[in-house]
């Protein structure tokens, strides 16, 4: 078998377009399509089998690191709806979402400049809860409602969130070593 | 265990034909090598049925290279030449290893990857390790009566990609063909997974003798998922032993030690740290060739002490690796134990500590890797057979790959434990009029200072249409294999010219160099007939060196200030050649060194003659 490198990613795993997602069937199927395009099932080719073989594995990893995290398979439903939820494009963000990111910004670059890696955690912890609440949000935005363009604003908020996520989880790897 | 309903892929097309594989573990401080028979993964041993090669090579000033047990015996006896440890020196400079001013080894001054200096020249570490696995091919080859269709080489999870090209280059050299590099943590994982039938989140925990990994793995029908790795590519057993040394030094008092005594300390602190395992003490007696005497008992209680910042310093990368999975240790449901250090009970009282369970060491934490390796080469060459276990490997890459851009700031191309393969571009534009060529800067680490990653090359871009500024799309791809190996390709969008890349390793050896070897590589496998020849080369250059050094102290006076200096530049020039190791090129030095004093031997032949012709006997001069 091979992957038709046409299919979008959710037709690729067998899987209904929408933001809610059975991750154990994604996992499946993208464990399933692995196994036929891995290269260590393909050692036995020829070397022009094998780099066919490796786009393939390249893409079948790129459509299940793209439809794994939410931000990144909300941003890849909005594609597929011709919209780019980019930053370039954004317009206008609610003055008191950009007002709790800067509280956010600061709180974070407090705790790490004092070291502390107990009140960094516990922003990571309420981050992690704020990015739930932003996710479910954006599951009836995708999956119920019919206003592309409200998901695109709450997909930038989530990508404001990802973004201080991901800081704050560098600030506490580099304290702690 | 439930296995994956996958077809015929990698299997044999004729089960009969059997084709040799193995699996080798090429650790800090020891290596193996491992088969499959019939269905079971085994370890070769040598004819004394020892299976663990020490990674040791000793390299003899006849010419002679010996590797693992006999190369032991000759550490405190010839340290300067008999190389310990050298997968530490893997893909590294010289700033970039711990320790340097304690070891006994001459380092030559280059730019890149160390070269040490030894009585046979300059050798790479990828040269030496090269040395270990020609062994291991020889055992493996010897005990299955063939030739290898090819080797799984294992890695630490957390080596960058000049660690995993410098071990893939000395598979190379040895004259292995590479199915896979194939992660440490992984491999043990699919040896223990195996025989367990393990389902469930796992975490292997490796403390070898030089480095550190923790890796956590989802195992779900017969598929192993790395869900994230980190590590520490310095930290091992190795760094016990360091201090413990230190801490004798301190106790006995003693002034900073010669090599040979350096070497007979670090073996005993060891020894003592090994002792410990099982003992509450451990004496500590040895008499130094500088006359001093060392009388101590080292206790448990005070190695635990003053190697706990060690242990505590493993857990940091379990934290990390947990946070990027996005779980708690309590998620965890086994923690295998991996490497001779986790033998050490203050590691593994850690380990329960941190994970609220006892560690897993039910399996020979020497041998797992090579075990694991083993399986995963039998599965590439084709050998399963139908019924057989079938699994899959999904593993990821350790640290993060990005490109410097403006102000030394690293844009991270692709992120940490992205699973492999992978592959992400990025385009960039030129910034000036016409501008044709552009540079790269290719960086791996996880620091937003490009000065505080790791450097692991630079390529120029050529040939881009001249376009204004800004104008110009080039897309630059990175791509990891399965190996955890970066490539890079770069285009011009717009055009869709592919222009050329020159890429230049930073601690990497370039294939010109990887060439060479292999050259010399081939013509000493004619009966050492090319070390021979080197080493007349040397002896030709010694005495070359011996007779012009001779004729200045008795003759200086027939040259001038100019003349002179051309000779001495000369002999220094062939002082270095000699310890490159390159026959060709010390007999190209004696041969400048002779065109360098042909007018001065000319000079003095004269003087001798007209001496003779006074009556004086040639002899004399
Ligand atoms: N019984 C023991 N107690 C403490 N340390 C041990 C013991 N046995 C082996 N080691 C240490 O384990 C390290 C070697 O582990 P190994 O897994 O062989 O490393 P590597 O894979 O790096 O070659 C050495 O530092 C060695 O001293
Ligand atoms: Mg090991």
């Amino acid at each position: 078998m091979s992957v038709d490198l046409s299919l979008d990613y959710f037709t690729l795993f067998g899987l209904p377009r929408r933001f809610g997602i059975d991750e154990a069937a994604l996992d499946r199927a993208w464990h399933a399509l692995q196994a036929e395009v891995h290269p260590d099932r393909h050692t036995h080719l020829s070397s022009g089998e094998r780099s066919r073989m490796m786009q393939e594995a390249l893409r079948v990893n790129e459509a299940f690191a793209t439809l794994k995290k939410p931000l990144t398979r909300a941003q890849y439903l909005l594609e597929l709806l011709g919209i780019d939820a980019g930053i370039a494009t954004n317009t206008a963000m609610a003055p008191e979402f950009l007002m709790e990111q800067m509280e956010w910004r600061e709180a974070v670059e407090e705790a790490r400049l004092a070291s502390d890696i107990d009140a960094l955690e516990q922003l990571a912890l309420r981050l992690r809860m704020r990015a739930g609440e932003v996710t479910a949000r954006l599951k009836e935005q995708l999956d119920g409602g019919n206003d592309p363009d409200a998901a695109a604003d709450t997909v930038r908020r989530l990508m404001f969130l990802d973004k201080l996520r991901r800081e704050t989880g560098d600030a506490l790897s580099a304290l702690d070593s | 265990m439930a296995l994956l309903q996958i077809a015929e892929p990698g299997m044999s097309a004729a089960p009969h034909e059997r084709r040799l594989a193995i699996g080798i573990d090429l650790g800090t401080t020891h290596s193996l090598a491992a088969t499959v028979k019939n269905s079971v993964a085994v370890c070769l041993a040598d004819e004394e049925g020892r299976v663990l090669v020490p990674s040791v090579v000793h390299y003899r000033g006849d010419g002679g290279i010996e590797v693992g047990h006999a190369a032991v015996a000759a550490q405190p006896v010839d340290p300067r030449n008999t190389i310990v440890s050298v997968k530490r020196f893997m893909g590294r400079g010289l700033a970039d290893v711990a320790h340097v001013e304690t070891m006994p080894y001459v380092f030559e001054e280059t730019p890149g990857m160390l070269r040490l200096r030894t009585v046979q020249g300059g050798k790479t570490p990828v040269e030496i390790s090269a040395e270990i696995l020609r062994a291991l091919r020889a055992r493996a080859e010897a005990n299955l009566g063939g030739a290898l269709a090819g080797a799984v080489i294992t890695v630490p999870a957390y080596f960058d990609d000049a660690q995993r090209q410098a071990t893939k280059d000395a598979a190379r050299l040895a004259g292995l063909h590479v199915l896979r590099l194939l992660n440490e943590p992984t491999a043990a994982a699919v040896a223990y997974g195996l025989d367990n039938a393990a389902e469930g989140l796992y975490a292997v925990y490796d403390l070898g003798g030089g480095t550190f990994d923790l890796s956590i793995l989802k195992l779900t029908r017969g598929v192993f998922e790395v869900l994230a790795t980190n590590g520490n590519a310095a930290l091992g057993g190795d760094d016990f032993d360091h201090r413990l040394y230190c801490w004798i030094l301190d106790r006995a008092r003693i002034a900073p030690p010669s090599a040979t005594d350096t070497r007979r300390l670090q073996m005993k602190a060891r020894a003592i740290k090994e002792q410990l395992t099982v003992s509450d003490e451990a004496p500590c007696q040895l008499r130094l060739d500088s006359g001093e005497n060392v009388d101590l008992t080292v206790s448990r209680e005070a190695f635990f002490e003053m190697t706990r910042p060690l242990v505590q310093k493993t857990l940091a990368p379990v934290r990390r690796a947990l946070r990027d999975a996005g779980l708690a240790p309590q998620d965890i449901k086994g923690v295998v134990m991996v490497g001779g250090a986790t033998r050490m009970p203050h590691v593994q009282r850690a380990v329960a500590g941190f994970f609220g369970q006892e560690p897993l060491t039910n399996l020979d934490p020497d041998r797992v890797v090579a075990l694991g390796a083993a399986m995963q080469a039998n599965a590439l060459v084709g050998n399963r057979k139908a019924g057989d276990n079938d699994w899959l490997l999904l593993d990821v890459i350790p640290l993060s790959l990005g490109l410097e851009t403006m102000g030394g700031l690293s844009e991270k191309i692709i992120p940490r434990n992205s699973t492999l393969p992978v592959a992400r571009a990025q385009e960039f534009t030129t910034f000036k009029d016409g501008q044709t060529a552009m540079a790269f800067h290719v960086v791996q680490g996880e620091r937003e200072l490009v000065a505080d990653c790791r450097s692991l090359a630079r390529f120029e871009l050529r040939g881009i249409p001249p376009m204004t500024a800004g104008a110009a799309r080039i897309r630059v791809t990175f791509q990891v294999d399965a190996d955890g190996l970066l490539s890079v390709a770069a285009r011009e969008a717009r055009t869709g010219v592919e222009a050329s890349i020159l890429v230049r390793p930073s601690y990497g050896l370039t294939d010109d160099e990887i060439a060479g070897m292999l050259r010399a590589g081939i013509e000493r496998a004619g009966d050492d007939l090319a070390a021979r020849a080197l080493r007349e080369q040397q002896v030709e250059a010694e005495r070359a060196l011996e007779a012009t050094a001779r004729a200045l102290d008795a003759d200086g006076g027939l040259l001038d200030a100019e003349e002179h200096a051309r000779i001495a530049a000369a002999m220094e020039a062939l002082r270095i050649l000699i310890a490159s190791g390159e026959t060709a090129r010390i007999a190209a030095g004696i041969a400048a060194l002779a065109r360098a004093s042909e007018d001065f031997a000319a000079r003095r032949m004269d003087r001798s003659i007209r001496a003779a012709l006074a009556g004086h006997k040639i002899e004399e001069l």
